[in-house]
């Protein structure tokens, strides 16, 4: 019997494994878990931006049938405000949030109290019964004007991010010209179509108290809680159900999960939070809103010289668990995939009286593309050469790689791994079509119409350590792949099982990775950062080598052979060139501790895939509205696991990219009121405003600091969409220039138009 | 998002419903049709109504029917009853055409034609339609029938002259005559989204000049309405770009646009401007 052809799965589009649950309506999100007896917990949040708490007067709600409990700031004293995760300087550490205000509440939506009831009905009519008298205080409301007082002696700027390399000073002196630009992206976020949960249980007879409805870093978030309640790591458990995306925002530690925890403790309830679509839009974290202030120094050629950025981070009211993660990248990536010899950034963390800030999709690099990108094309009006030409004129060349930047960023060097920019550049003009879409633009604008076409070009980075750990079991059933990532329905189950099958030798479809249980698993990174299918796939690799290298050692002396004579086939290990096998399920029944292995990748620097996006658009000019005409992405990622996985990534974070270029944005009013609280202020896109893309996705550019050569994939959609649709909209205008803030609404391109 | 505890009565008949709807409108009761709007105030916690007067069962509003002058439209007619034209000539494609703006698919499967009139937001396209083509309102109570004039019907933003025990229980469309030609434009940010301003024209030709031209703003300012001066600069004249032009600019100058704090007067004066200008390029 000849030995069956192995089959590759690594880079091919297979259909999803995690698909039947959700498919079939048997998803479990977390509204769907519920225990018997639980609770429901009701927030009462601050309808005042800034104020002082006189009262909260809680008998009538307390005196409601169904309410069992109330809590303000008084109750959860002893809770210490919620810590950082990521980039945390001490500078900001007074600047953290309490799970109750007390005090001083700093935004509207900020949790003053929570009600404890039977069910969300008699909750809501409780928290309506619940007074609080604020006074109200002078609101900060613009990032941009002078600091204020946050508190005693604390000022609304706690701290500036400051980064350099280079002579920016003989940059500048030496400079043939210099092109300076003020230029802001508005407030928005990621608005996960499932709003957050979570539930609260506490297991009196195993001293366990479990938290389900976690997502995106079950074990930082497990250990952290533990620590605020006082208890011992491994006495807290996290559950992740499916989650209905993630984009940064959701998974973080928000004052409710902290709030279900201590609940289920104190009342020996399972205690049940579901957040509505009205608290979720003041309540997650925003995003996004920066004013940077930039100059270049350029030369004769329009090559950079140097440059020199102030910029300005609203980060609201709090600092979270990001703390200066967005501005810190924001200041680092900005540079992108330019030759920049002098570099200077000062970043203002400024705290204002809004919903606080963390990450969302390409963090800091939607605002800083957009800044560069706007920089680059406003130095090609300034040499008068076209804005492709100019970019060709700064890219950092191949053979400068690994090009070390010469900053820092989330505690890592950051040393672009390698890369072709100046080759996926053509690539992507050539499936744009750019020279026969240039003719027809111009024969188009000949006719009247407002047409236009740019390109934008990025950096991303990825593939964030430090480490991942994965467990590799073979179980009767097939194989269980443990790991401590998280999924936020980016298709992990389905990728790690691709890696796993190639290098175990069996079929992807017998493999179950699971993935954000703390009890399964005693560490993990969880996702974030387009980390996952970096360092897990590469860590599951190895395990799964391991377990091989196991098994054809055990098989060997089973088989009477030797291992070098064995491979593993569709699970089952063969002779290589035929003869009797055996099942692997079988080899880990024959022996006393079955089989399974366990491996750590750890890497201490980011891999960095790169993009360019191609926009045409078409700008109506008496309603100053913006029509998406053609979209094309070309994005190189090293080795794409999944293909079609990798599309549905760049598509959707495109679908994000333009919602924040044209539709989606917070607004506030002078006295710090929210005016985007529902859907129909807060307008994201959809399926009408969402471009149809041509997505290519490209390999060249391996990564040399994993195995397969993988770089994550999850940013690229977004992070330069705003970069590309405003320079289309400057093309289309015939006005270089023109567009200098984001969302570019209509209202405001219109005044454009007229003006 | 949990709306306030209510009642909600679910009477058979008309009487019914009229008696029901006196006896709970003194104690915060309100009528509810699809739900496409009242539901998600409800949801808010914006309106709290002690009772509910559910008309979904309610025998002898559901019909749609023309006597050759006039096309009545009953309480329970939902918005998707128009995606194919419920009567022939203009009127029956008009409206067709105007139905596919209103919202989304699902919400057009539920939401009610008087309900979007009870409702009077400034944006409504069936509001716009009855303003613009004279529809008539018929009222009923236990205290009896009232006809109101489309024009003497909407008070201002989501305000209309209905007594809270009065039931909108059918309005009246005039039937168009089959030579009336008819244009609709709407702006909105998204597919789907209220209008940020809409304009609906019909007009007849005789000898190539336009007569009886009518010429209705909606989302513009509190409530959709006729334009005078816009329709004063259209009957007479030849329909062409420049008049198309002229009238638009009539229409922008006499409006008096609502503001928000997403949009300034001088855009929506913009935008009617715009608006009319392409319903009319789409009239012809
Ligand atoms: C996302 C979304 C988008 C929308 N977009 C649009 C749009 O683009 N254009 C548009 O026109 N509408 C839009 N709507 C509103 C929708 O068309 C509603 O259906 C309509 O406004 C109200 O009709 P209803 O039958 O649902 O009324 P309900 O919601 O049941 O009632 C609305 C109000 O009218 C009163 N009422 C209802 N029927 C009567 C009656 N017969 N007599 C007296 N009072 C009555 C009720 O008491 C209540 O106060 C949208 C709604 C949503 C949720």
């Amino acid at each position: 019997m000849p030995a069956p052809t192995k089959q590759t799965y690594v880079g091919q589009s297979l259909p999803r494994l995690e698909d039947r649950p959700l498919l079939t309506g048997q998803g479990r999100f977390a509204a769907d878990i519920s225990f018997p007896g639980q609770w429901t917990m009701r927030v009462v949040r601050s309808g005042v931006a800034h104020g002082r708490i006189l009262s909260i007067d809680t008998r009538a709600a307390l005196a409601l049938p169904g309410v069992h409990a109330v809590w303000t700031g008084a109750d959860v004293a002893h809770i210490p405000p919620i810590p950082f995760r990521l980039t945390g300087l001490k500078a900001l550490e007074p600047y953290r949030q309490p799970v109750l205000a007390r005090d001083i509440v700093r935004y509207v939506g900020e949790p003053v109290a929570v009600v404890f009831a039977q069910d969300q009905y008699v909750a809501e009519d409780a928290a309506d019964l619940i007074d609080i008298t604020i006074e109200p205080l002078p609101a900060q409301v613009r990032a941009i004007d002078a600091p204020g007082v946050y508190a005693d002696d604390l000022s609304t700027e706690p701290s500036v991010i400051r980064k350099s390399f280079g002579d920016i000073e003989a940059a500048f002196r030496d400079a043939h010209a210099v092109v300076a630009l003020e230029l802001s992206v508005g407030r928005h976020s990621g608005v996960p179509m499932e709003t957050r949960g979570a539930i609260g249980r506490y297991d009196e007879v195993r001293d366990i108290l479990e938290m389900h409805g976690a997502a995106k870093v079950p074990h930082w978030n497990r250990d952290t809680i533990a620590q605020m309640l006082g208890r011992d790591r491994n006495s807290v458990q996290f559950f992740e159900g499916h989650v209905g995306g993630g984009f940064g925002i959701r998974g973080e530690i928000y004052p409710e999960d902290v709030l279900v925890c201590a609940a289920a403790l104190k009342f020996r309830r399972p205690v049940k939070w579901i957040e509505d679509r009205r608290e979720h839009l003041i309540a997650a974290n925003h995003s996004r809103d920066q004013t940077h202030r930039i100059r270049a120094a350029i030369d004769a050629e329009g090559r950079i010289l140097g440059i020199d950025n102030e910029f300005f981070h609203d980060n609201g009211a709090y600092m979270r668990t990001h703390a200066a993660t967005v501005p810190d990248l924001a200041a680092a990536m900005l540079p992108g995939p330019y030759r920049v010899p002098a570099y200077r950034v000062a970043g203002h963390i400024r705290l204002t009286n809004k919903t606080p800030a963390g990450t969302y999709r390409a963090p800091g690099r939607y605002e800083s593309t957009f800044v560069r990108e706007r920089l680059l094309d406003a130095i090609a009006a300034k040499v008068g050469v076209d804005t492709v030409e100019i970019r060709r004129r700064n890219l950092i060349a191949k053979g400068a790689m690994p090009y070390t930047l010469g900053l820092e960023t989330l505690g890592t060097h950051i040393v672009y791994d390698s890369g072709d920019y100046a080759l996926l550049l053509d690539k992507t003009l050539a499936a744009a079509g750019w020279d026969d879409l240039q003719t027809q633009l111009q024969n188009r604008r000949a006719k009247g119409e407002l047409v236009g076409a740019a390109v934008a070009m990025f950096v991303e980075k990825s593939g964030l350590g430090p480490f991942d750990t994965v467990r590799v079991e073979v179980t009767p059933d097939g194989i269980d792949v443990i790991t401590g990532v998280a999924s936020i329905g980016q298709g992990i189950e389905t990728v790690i099982a691709q890696i796993c099958a190639d290098a175990l030798g069996v079929r992807y479809d017998t493999i179950r990775v699971i993935h954000g249980q703390t009890d399964r698993i005693d560490r993990g990174m969880g996702a974030f950062a387009s980390r996952v299918t970096v360092m897990c796939g590469e860590a599951t690799r190895m395990a799964a080598g391991k377990l091989r290298d196991k098994a054809l050692r055990h098989a060997a002396q089973l088989m009477q052979t030797g291992a070098e004579k064995l491979d593993i086939v569709d699970g089952e290990v063969v002779r290589i060139g035929g003869g009797p096998s055996m099942p692997l399920f079988e080899l880990a029944r024959a022996l006393p501790d079955g089989l399974s292995a366990e491996d750590t990748f750890e890497s201490t620097h980011m891999v960095y895939p790169y993009g360019v996006h191609v926009a045409a658009v078409k700008v109506d000019p008496a309603t100053g509205a913006v029509a998406i005409e053609r979209y094309v992405i070309g994005y190189d990622i090293g080795k794409a696991v999944n293909p079609r996985l990798v599309e549905g990534q760049i598509a959707g974070g495109l679908a994000q990219g333009v919602g924040g270029a044209l539709l989606e944005e917070f607004l506030y009013d002078e006295a710090g009121e929210p005016l985007s609280v529902t859907f129909a202020d807060y307008l994201m896109p959809t399926a009408r405003e969402v471009p149809a893309s041509t997505i290519l996705i490209t390999e060249d550019a391996p990564s040399p600091l994993n195995a397969l050569g993988l770089k994550g994939a999850g940013e690229g959609g977004a992070n330069p969409a705003g970069a590309a649709l405003a320079a289309a909209i400057d093309d289309a205008l015939q006005r270089p220039g023109a567009v200098t803030r984001l969302p570019v609404t209509p209202m405001r391109l219109k005044a454009m138009t007229s003006g | 998002m949990k709306p306030a505890a209510f009642v909600r009565h679910v009477p058979k008949t008309l009487d019914e419903a009229l008696k029901v709807l006196s006896d709970v409108a003194p104690d915060d009761g309100r009528i509810l049709a699809g739900g496409q709007s009242l539901v998600p105030i409800m949801a808010f916690r914006l309106a709290k109504p002690a009772h509910l007067v559910d008309i979904n069962e309610v025998e002898g509003l559901q019909h749609i029917a023309s006597d050759g002058t006039m096309l009545s439209i009953g309480a329970r007619v939902r918005h998707a009853a128009f995606h194919k034209p419920v009567v022939d000539g203009p009127l029956g494609a008009l409206l067709a055409y105007v139905a596919r703006h209103i919202a989304h698919y699902p919400i057009r499967m539920r939401g009610t034609f008087c309900g979007s009139l009870a409702h009077a937001d400034p944006s409504s396209e069936w509001c716009l339609v009855s303003a613009t083509l004279g529809a008539t309102m018929v009222v009923k109570s236990t205290r009896g029938e009232r006809l109101i004039a489309a024009a003497d019907f909407f008070e201002g933003i989501m305000s209309t002259v209905l007594a809270e025990d009065e039931l909108l229980a059918e309005v009246k469309l005039p039937l168009l005559s089959a030579d009336t030609k008819f244009g609709f434009y709407e702006f909105s940010r998204r597919a789907g989204d209220f209008a940020m301003a809409s304009a609906l024209v019909t007009y007849r030709l005789e000898g190539g000049q336009i007569v009886d031209a009518r010429v209705g703003v909606g989302g513009a300012e509190p409530s959709p309405r006729r334009i005078a001066e816009a329709e004063a600069a259209l009957n007479g004249q030849a329909p062409g770009e420049d008049i198309f032009r002229a009238t638009a600019e009539a229409a922008a100058a006499a409006v008096e646009p609502l503001e928000d704090h997403q949009t300034t007067g001088e855009y929506r004066r913009d935008l009617v401007r715009a608006v009319v200008h392409r319903a009319l390029e789409n009239s012809v």
